[in-house]
């Protein structure tokens, strides 16, 4: 049997005691990136074989807390790919008014940049003070800098520009109070935005929501768990609600895909509509 | 090297697939190589080319104005079929897996690069083992060197444009330095080898040392 084939079975076993001794099942994760975070994983911590690694992880829940980390990881920026948001103004806002409430449902939010973003474009259109975003990720961690709001320098003067880009109304710098090296966001944006756990491979539904905004999260899973997560945003949308994914996800070959129509294509927008 | 006689269909190569990798440079080699293939060229080619972040697909639109396969800049989970290359999205790592769909990633950069050609080839060489090979082309990082000796390891066969013919030659030598190309061959060579080598039959690469 060739290394790579071992490497797998260790792989399987190591997520196989994970879901046991900590009951997070990534065995429906995409396993090519799985398999890229665990060998990183193992070379930063200095194991020789992923092997060696599952005794520790059995029993030390810190290690396991470290190894979480690098599932969880995700890179992300205040108003990534402007021209999402951009859309969003254009052509999901003037629906979205049409509601006397607007619940927004932002699963994966991680470390809440783009939760933030979301407030920011629903202060402008007039829309924030009778709008509810509830921000959803399975990291505690990452929530609770979610919650925290405090972004590096540089953080803030990519998302100055990306909130130009996206069309932004006012000033960015509106929106974070500045330290030396670090600024926190502004707590009128958090007001209306309520953090919270949720874990898309095990949670249920989040009822009656008109957008669920969800970018560069099914990427990570395998196309069942990918159909879960879809037909829970599908549950929990009203009819006419609106679905955004990320620019190179797509609901072509998905069990959802006959429920919504393109409202824009190459934002990933989509409208729930009757089948 | 073979004898036309044993030369079966190309859908018998032993190869699932041609990754190839550049930086700066790379993509005039890259219009070289893809530029000579023929329409029936059929193992797919994954594509890794340093991009800005905003580069918006005119990769992918530049690239098939030089080649007569289809260029495809792909979607997560979208199956790879033959005869079609796939170019990694500007800001997204390009991956394979096993069941033969791409995958992509926004995890962060990696030798400074998103998409990174490492990451490319380290996840070709997992899925798919002995059966690719891999090509790092002109450019100035040492990405995709690591890689390449993934792909080599896996028993992949590798390939690097001889730095003499790149615009920037570290990126190639970087990975012969590291004793992870088994040929050197500039862009015009490296097309030729290609369509050879496609149309090679399998148990020919088993002759060679290969293990399928």
């Amino acid at each position: 049997m060739k290394d790579l084939d071992i490497e797998r079975i260790e792989i399987d076993l190591l997520l196989e005691a994970i879901l046991r001794r900590y009951g997070y099942d990534f065995r429906s994760y995409a396993r090519a990136s799985i398999d890229r975070r665990v060998m990183q994983f193992m070379s930063d911590s200095g194991h020789a074989s992923v092997s060696d690694m599952i005794p520790r992880l059995l029993r030390d829940s810190e290690f396991f807390s470290e190894l979480a980390r690098y599932f969880s990881i995700s890179v992300t920026e205040m108003f990534r790919d402007p021209c999402v948001y951009r859309a969003i103004r254009e052509k999901v806002v003037p629906m979205l008014k049409t509601w006397p409430h607007v619940k927004v449902w932002h699963a994966g939010c991680a470390t809440g940049e783009e939760a933030y973003s979301l407030a920011i474009v629903l202060k402008e259109e007039g829309l924030y003070d009778r709008a509810t975003i509830y921000a959803t990720d399975f990291n505690d961690e990452s929530l609770d800098r979610a919650r925290a709001g405090i972004y590096d320098v540089e953080h803030i003067k990519k998302a100055t520009r990306n909130y130009q880009e996206s069309g932004g109304r006012g000033s960015f710098a509106e929106y974070y109070h500045a330290g030396y090296e670090a600024a926190i966001m502004d707590d009128s944006l958090k007001a209306r935005v309520t953090f919270a756990n949720h874990n898309l491979a095990a949670d249920e539904v989040f009822g009656e929501m008109h957008l669920v905004f969800c970018r560069n999260v099914l990427i990570y899973f395998n196309r069942e768990l990918q159909n879960r997560a879809l037909e829970l945003f599908t549950d929990s949308l009203v009819h006419g609600g609106f679905l955004c994914l990320g620019a190179k996800e797509t609901l072509q070959f998905t069990s959802v895909s006959d429920r919504y129509a393109h409202v824009d294509e190459s934002a990933k927008i989509y409208k729930k509509v009757v089948p | 090297m073979k004898t036309r006689e044993t030369r079966p269909p190309a859908s018998a190569s032993g190869y699932r697939a041609v990754a190839v990798g550049g930086s700066a440079g790379g993509f005039e080699a890259l219009e070289a190589i893809v530029g000579a293939l023929p329409m029936d060229f059929k193992p797919p080619i994954l594509a890794v080319q340093h991009l800005h972040p905003s580069d918006n697909g005119s990769f992918a639109r530049h690239l098939a104005r030089s080649t007569r396969l289809p260029v495809i800049e792909p979607c997560d989970k979208e199956w790879i079929d033959p005869g079609r290359i796939y170019v990694a999205p500007a800001n997204y790592h390009m991956l394979v897996e096993r069941s033969g769909a791409i995958a992509l990633s926004v995890d962060g950069k990696v030798n400074w690069s998103r998409p990174s050609i490492d990451v490319l080839f380290k996840s070709a060489a997992r899925a798919w083992g002995g059966s690719v090979i891999a090509i790092i082309l002109s450019g100035a990082s040492r990405d995709g060197a690591e890689g390449m000796r993934a792909v080599k390891g896996a028993g992949g066969l590798t390939m690097a444009q001889d730095p003499a013919s790149a615009q920037v030659p570290f990126m190639p030598r970087a990975a012969i330095e590291l004793g992870a190309a088994d040929e050197v061959l500039c862009p015009e060579a490296i097309g030729r080898r290609l369509i050879e080598l496609a149309g090679e039959p399998r148990q020919l690469k088993d002759n060679r040392g290969g293990n399928i």
